[in-house]
């Protein structure tokens, strides 16, 4: 069930043995830590009113709104495992806001709003998702999951540039 | 009389959930395990209580916040929430930038840098070390793709080794984390 590589090594292509492994190697025990958050928030042993799919589509949106592909990737390829319905797959098309279903509509708009601008967030925002149907449980799983990808992709991003210092 | 903080401040606020705490009545084994609740410790904040709706993160999520802010080596601890005020700042999440601004204070015994990013933010005149490493957060913060190898030379030009390099990107990115939880799933009042 859970994953054993490590997402941000690959992603940034950190090679064995380099300067940068080195450094990295230094802070290995928030790496792991990292890669465990990574599976507990993308396909937890008790996912709630959040699928493994859906959590995997949302991210795959927010890879999207940061411009980072090598993420995109990543998430359509959790989507696949695991095996996300058509309609599901279609959380991850950002031009997609849900459509007529009011469940999905408020998952996306949360979704956005966090992973873009987090500081526009307001009480307000709570209230659509339990209008929605959201249950409390939920609406932190949501949370978390926008939040740790959010860090994931900074994390990465970081290191990448690091691979360029001299 | 209630009064929601809008303004940065290193007076911590009072941190009031939108989202119910969990009721430690109905708490699972693996809940109150990730809680570290025992007979003799049954304090835990409120936020705390609302992450635990979520315990598959929440119980790397503690030791991870820990290690990055507090483990050995790298980054001294002040920098580190330099970073941590940095993201605070873009993402307006007064609660964590009044805490780790403190923090910063306590720390350095100084409180000149934080008035000067409070009331500039990245056009604060502080020492050319500390700019970098502002600056540095505050793009990474807004947008990842924000932050270029101009910006990561600058650090190594201020002198920041690799290690402590590491260091502030995981604290930066870290709260880009932490505030889209405090943020997001209550707000800060005035204590």
């Amino acid at each position: 069930m859970a994953e054993t590589k490590d997402v941000i090594a690959e992603i940034v292509g950190i090679e064995p043995g380099s300067a940068l492994a080195q450094v990295v190697a230094g802070r290995a025990d928030i790496m792991a830590l990292t890669q465990q958050t990574h599976d507990g928030a993308l396909m937890p042993e008790t996912p709630g009113g959040l699928s493994h799919a859906e959590r995997a589509a949302l991210a795959c949106r927010i890879a999207k709104i940061n411009n980072e592909s090598a993420f995109e990737a990543h998430f359509e390829a959790l989507m696949d495992r695991a095996g996300a319905s058509d309609a599901t797959a279609r959380i991850a098309d950002i031009w997609f806001d849900g459509g007529g279903d009011a469940r999905l509509k408020a998952l996306i708009r949360h979704v956005d709003l966090v992973a873009h601008a987090p500081k526009d967030a307001t009480r307000r925002d709570i209230e659509l998702l339990r209008e929605a149907g959201i249950a409390e449980p939920d609406i932190v799983r949501l949370a978390e999951l926008v939040a740790f990808v959010s860090y994931q992709i900074r994390v990465a991003a970081g290191l990448r540039l690091m691979r360029g210092l001299a | 009389m209630s009064r929601i903080v809008h303004e940065f401040t290193t007076d911590i606020p009072v941190w009031k959930p939108y989202v119910k705490p969990l009721d430690l009545a109905e708490a699972s084994p693996e809940q109150l395990e990730a809680l570290k609740i025992t007979p003799s410790n049954t304090k835990v904040s409120d936020y705390v209580l609302v992450l635990a709706h979520d315990v598959e993160t929440l119980k790397h999520r503690t030791p991870l916040f820990n290690g990055v802010m507090y483990n050995k080596g790298g980054l001294s601890r002040a920098e580190r929430e330099i970073g941590a005020v940095g993201a605070s700042i873009v993402n307006r999440c007064i609660y964590c930038a009044a805490v780790h601004a403190g923090r910063y204070n306590q720390l350095t015994k100084d409180e000149a840098v934080i008035d000067a990013i409070f009331a500039d933010g990245v056009d604060a005149e502080i020492e050319p070390r500390l700019k970098a490493i502002l600056d540095f957060s505050v793009k990474l913060s807004k947008c990842p793709q924000d932050a270029d190898e101009a910006d990561m030379q600058a650090l190594a030009d201020a002198g920041l080794a690799k290690d402590e390099i590491l260091d502030l990107i995981l604290s930066t990115a870290l709260f880009g984390w932490a505030n889209r939880l405090m943020h997001t799933l209550g707000e800060p009042i005035a204590g």
